[in-house]
């Protein structure tokens, strides 16, 4: 690959799984070759496993089984121990704002672990591009993504931020070689993320970016920062999270994850500076 | 085929589990802590008090466990997982044909921060909203777009032209 920026232009794929668009982009070696067709395919092929799996659409996925009792957890492939693991550990790190059950008017405990199956599927499914030498990818699946460049001079992905009051604009742009990006807000399919403890729509906080290493975790902490509301800025900075918060009232707030959080690790001069 | 291998592996790893399980300690929560509830109204008596620091049970287990007011919830551990991030392992107690009861007696230990260098290059605010077009981007993220409304979204756009 060329060190230069002339790149070539990504190759792009895009596809439908779980109501939502996947896309791609690969630059590189392996962009529209055997392999690389390949590795779309396996990545299209897992995403649409853990649909059968995870989805509250289906009434015979594996989730909405064990929901309704008619199967137990041990009935379950891992994956669902696993998914519902991460559920727990968010609802602990967000002191119960994000959840991955409801609470039936009734009292049963409807089981939804949607908001924590994308970032987590997503990030598996990256493995199959991972495995394609010298090439960059960026894999986005309605709007939270993986990206990867595989040779350090070849420059960043360039990822713009919607604007939640006019999703045709954007409010920011991040820069990432490595790492995840994901957004919560309810611009596009209303009022569908809850604070689980109140039941509380947010109002204050119109959606919520995270840049992470792991786009399971981004999505995670995105969800609960926006679940948050008023504190989802507070709440990133103390994870030390680089976000990005855009208020109701239009404003745009940043928070800084490479501040130092060990003095052994990183300066915050050649922290701020890019990879 | 690749796929099942992957599969398998991540099963075959539980045997792991059997000889400790260790939790990090930059976690907010210890261990010991790990039980937790989330029995709804009328449903109690369905967790055990299992310590996660001992990994428990590896394999599945059926315990039908008292209860005052439903009848006989049962609850039923799932074969402890191994991930990225530490082992898991979830009850799920049943009453009447419907959830009653989620628990995770030894959940991930990781927050996704762990192994972080925390060293992104910050996003940079425009001052002026803009088009993916004038801000020269690669992809968009935003609030999920749902495949009927991807035509209208500018991901759609960058996908279409290619650039």
């Amino acid at each position: 690959m060329t060190a230069t920026g002339l790149l070539p232009r990504p190759t792009r794929y895009v596809d439908h799984v779980m109501g939502m668009p996947i896309s791609l982009a690969l630059r590189g070696r392996h962009t529209h070759d055997h392999r690389a067709l390949e590795a779309w395919s396996e990545v299209m092929a897992d995403l649409r496993e853990v649909d059968r799996v995870f989805s509250t659409y289906r009434e015979d996925s594996f989730v909405s089984r064990l929901g309704r009792g008619e199967i137990t957890v041990a009935d379950c492939p891992p994956e669902v121990v696993e998914v519902l693991g991460l559920g727990h550990r968010a609802r602990l790190e967000s002191d119960g704002a994000f959840d991955v059950r409801r609470r039936g008017p009734d009292g049963p405990v409807t089981l939804d672990p949607s908001g924590v199956v994308k970032g987590w599927a997503v990030e598996r499914a990256s493995a199959w591009l991972h495995a394609l030498p010298e090439t960059d990818f960026c894999l986005s699946a309605g709007g939270d993504m993986v990206c990867h460049t595989d040779d350090p001079a070849s420059p960043p992905w360039r990822v713009g931020i919607e604007d939640p009051a006019d999703p045709g604009r954007l409010v920011a742009t991040v820069p990432v070689r490595q790492g995840a990006v994901a957004t919560s807000g309810s611009a596009r399919r209303g009022a569908h993320i809850v604070d689980a403890r109140t039941g509380a729509v947010p109002g204050r906080v119109a959606s919520v970016t995270v840049v992470a290493d792991s786009l399971t975790w981004a999505d995670i902490d995105a969800t609960a920062a926006y679940a948050l509301d008023r504190e989802a800025a507070a709440w990133l900075r103390s994870r030390r999270r680089t976000a990005i918060v855009v208020w109701a009232d239009g404003s745009v707030e940043l928070t800084d994850g490479t501040a130092p959080r060990q003095a052994s690790r990183l300066r915050s001069s050649d922290s701020l500076s890019h990879r | 085929m690749r796929r099942i291998v992957m599969w398998l592996l991540s099963t075959v790893t539980v045997v792991v589990l059997l000889f400790g399980y260790h939790t990090s300690t930059s976690g907010p929560t210890s261990a010991g802590s790990a039980v937790i509830s989330s029995g709804s109204s009328g449903v109690s008596g369905t967790l055990s008090g299992t310590n996660s620091s001992s990994g428990t049970s590896s394999s599945s287990s059926s315990t039908t466990t008292g209860s005052t007011s439903t009848a006989s919830p049962q609850t039923v551990t799932g074969d402890s997982v191994q991930t990225r991030w530490g082992p898991v392992e979830v009850q799920v107690t049943v009453a009447n044909g419907t959830i009653t009861a989620v628990n995770v007696p030894v959940y991930p230990s990781g927050n996704g921060k762990d192994e972080e260098i925390n060293a992104y290059a910050l996003p940079r605010l425009i001052q002026e909203t803009l088009d993916a077009q004038s801000a020269k981007v690669d992809m968009v993220s935003g609030a999920t777009v749902t495949s009927d409304g991807y035509l209208q979204s500018l991901q759609s756009a960058l996908d279409k032209a290619g650039v």
